[in-house]
């Protein structure tokens, strides 16, 4: 049993480090240029945004609209501290504050809204999301509705390929413990979870607070790539389009949220030359898509490495059989 | 075991519980019954803690349990399968069944206790890499009332248990419960049914708008002309 485990550990270890190694040798070599690593930057910090709302929404079934609020609180954070001290150490702290500020702030605004259901916690967090974004307009540190300019860029391939990896397993793992169990029992029947003695108030902030603690890392990532930032890049479409990803992937996948934002910003990519008919494709697309996966396009299932495995089995089963039906028509010649 | 003091509770304006008492002694079948509205549910969910009551007192063991959170409450031993099942559809019957001794830490007891739900619904364990969500509804009755005993509890509340099962469904379910009662499980029930509950109650209370209207022995009641009227229909 263990070994088999390790086998996975080391297979899924090859398949990361390749795909590092090969998208950093794609920018070497130019393949992957500015324009395209600007795609490519947008996929890593929405894999993180999608990831982390999938745990609030998809696992816990608590429907939040407010992930671009936990977004600006990391994203400004990280480009004030940057602003002041331009060095990698500046960078990292940034980033850590970033999250953790989001978090804290996830946790406070948690704590009285999550005693709302449905409707009322999306509007409640909407409401959220619009006031740290009014606040930013209004503060003097933040530079107002003007935003902020010249950000020092630290964000690379390398940090956003750890800090989307490190989140992935972050939420995986949380989601295989015990505690990812209780979530998963809020969402499917909140009452019988708190008949078993599970303290739903307690997981649902939990899983808000990790949620916003991951939006705060994808918000100083993007601060620290685009050179700029204003309040009006965090509203409400900004926690919609997240939203979007989340449920085109399937609620309740994380590989469902890496695939889905992975499909729409490459689609969106290639859009852009349609400059004016870009957001009514996009959106037809996304009604298209919706009438024939309604679950999402993954459900709530997940693509592991196994699917290679299978594939492998199916071929050779495939193999045998057409071998077998071979034989016996031989056979009866 | 289980004493209620003049518990009163409200849902805002509404006074639902008007001061009832009663009390559930240890290895006994209790039912409460009455019709839609009386407060049944209303009162086990109070009991176990998903309700705070405005005045009165639970105590458990002779202990007062009034201000403890419903996390604490199946900790000592109170366990509710609620009214109309509310199993988690997306699991497998087993997770469902796991998440039943979620409080609890100790493996090999839980392994037993797993064991034992299968000899009281062997069905479950056919079925146990199943969705639950893909159950009948007596099954899924079943993994509920199975799902409450993983916790342990010395006391186990049953919300209509009998809810829109066949007919010979329902007398299983009541077999099971027996069952469960003689394997040293003290039991609350709370039926609409109320033949099939007086049946297999030792004792029950009467409950119409949030009074309790009479009580006795089951068969007492099964004899009363007032409950034959209002209850067994005849």
């Amino acid at each position: 049993m263990k070994k088999i485990f390790e086998k996975q550990a080391v297979r899924k270890l090859i398949f990361l480090a390749l795909t590092f190694i090969i998208v950093q040798l794609l920018i070497y070599a130019d393949i992957i240029d500015a324009y395209l690593q600007n795609t490519l930057t947008a996929i890593c910090i929405n894999i993180i945004l999608a990831v982390s709302l999938n745990l609030i929404t998809g696992f816990t079934g608590q429907f939040s609209l407010g992930h671009a609020g936990f977004m600006s609180i990391g994203a400004y954070t990280c480009a004030i501290i940057t602003l002041r001290m331009p060095t990698i150490f500046g960078f990292f702290l940034g980033v850590f504050a970033g999250a953790i500020f989001a978090a804290l702030v996830g946790f406070i605004v948690g704590l009285p809204t999550l005693r709302l259901r449905g409707d009322y916690l999306a509007i409640a967090t909407l409401g959220m999301a619009e006031i740290i974004r009014i606040i930013f307009i209004n503060l003097k540190i933040t530079n107002g509705a003007a935003g902020l300019q010249n950000i020092p860029r630290f964000t690379n391939w390398t940090w956003l390929f750890i800090f989307m990896v490190g989140t992935v397993l972050l939420i995986t793992n949380f989601l295989k413990s015990t505690h990812g169990r209780a979530c998963i029992a809020i969402r499917e029947d909140e009452i019988a979870a708190d008949s078993m003695g599970i303290n739903t108030t307690k997981y649902k902030v939990i899983a808000f607070i990790i949620g916003a603690f991951c939006a705060g890392i994808a918000g100083a990532l993007y601060a620290s790539y685009f050179y700029f930032l204003k309040p009006n890049i965090f509203d409400f479409l900004k926690s919609v389009n997240v939203l979007v990803i989340v449920v085109l992937g399937g609620l309740g996948s994380v590989s469902g949220s890496i695939l889905a934002a992975i499909l729409l910003e490459i689609i969106s990519t290639f859009l852009q030359s349609f400059s004016e008919l870009r957001m009514v494709i996009y959106a037809l697309l996304l009604v298209v898509i919706m009438l024939f996966r309604p679950q999402g396009l993954m459900g709530s299932k997940e693509v592991t490495l196994a699917v290679f495995n299978r594939l492998g089995g199916n071929l050779k089963s495939g193999m045998s059989k057409l071998e077998q039906r071979f034989k016996s028509k031989k056979g009866r010649v | 075991m289980l004493e209620i003091r003049n518990m009163d509770v409200h849902y805002g304006v509404i006074h639902v519980l008007k001061g009832i008492s009663f009390m559930v002694n240890d290895g006994e079948i209790v039912t409460l019954i009455g019709a839609n509205g009386a407060g049944k549910t209303t009162t086990l969910r109070t009991i176990s803690g998903l309700k705070k009551p405005r005045n009165g007192t639970i105590l458990l063991d002779g202990e007062d349990i009034t201000a403890t959170s419903a996390q604490e409450r199946v900790k000592r031993g109170i366990s509710h399968a609620p009214e109309g099942r509310r199993i988690f559809p997306d699991m497998t019957v087993l997770e469902n069944l796991e998440l039943g001794a979620y409080l609890r830490k100790d493996k090999e007891g839980i392994t037993r206790d797993l064991k034992m739900v299968y000899e009281h619904f062997p069905i479950l364990s056919d079925r146990k890499k199943q969705l639950a969500g893909t159950l009948s509804g007596g099954e899924q009755q079943m993994l509920a009332i199975g799902r409450a005993l993983m916790s342990r509890p010395k006391i186990l509340f049953l919300d209509e248990p009998s809810m829109g099962l066949a007919p010979f469904l329902v007398q299983e379910i009541f077999n099971i419960i027996k069952n469960i009662n003689k394997a040293g499980t003290t039991i609350l029930l709370v039926e609409q049914n109320a033949s099939m509950a007086l049946q297999v109650a030792h004792r029950a209370y009467v409950l119409e708008t949030g009074s309790i209207v009479l009580s006795g022995t089951g068969s007492e009641l099964m004899q009363s002309d007032e409950i034959k009227k209002a209850y067994l229909g005849g």
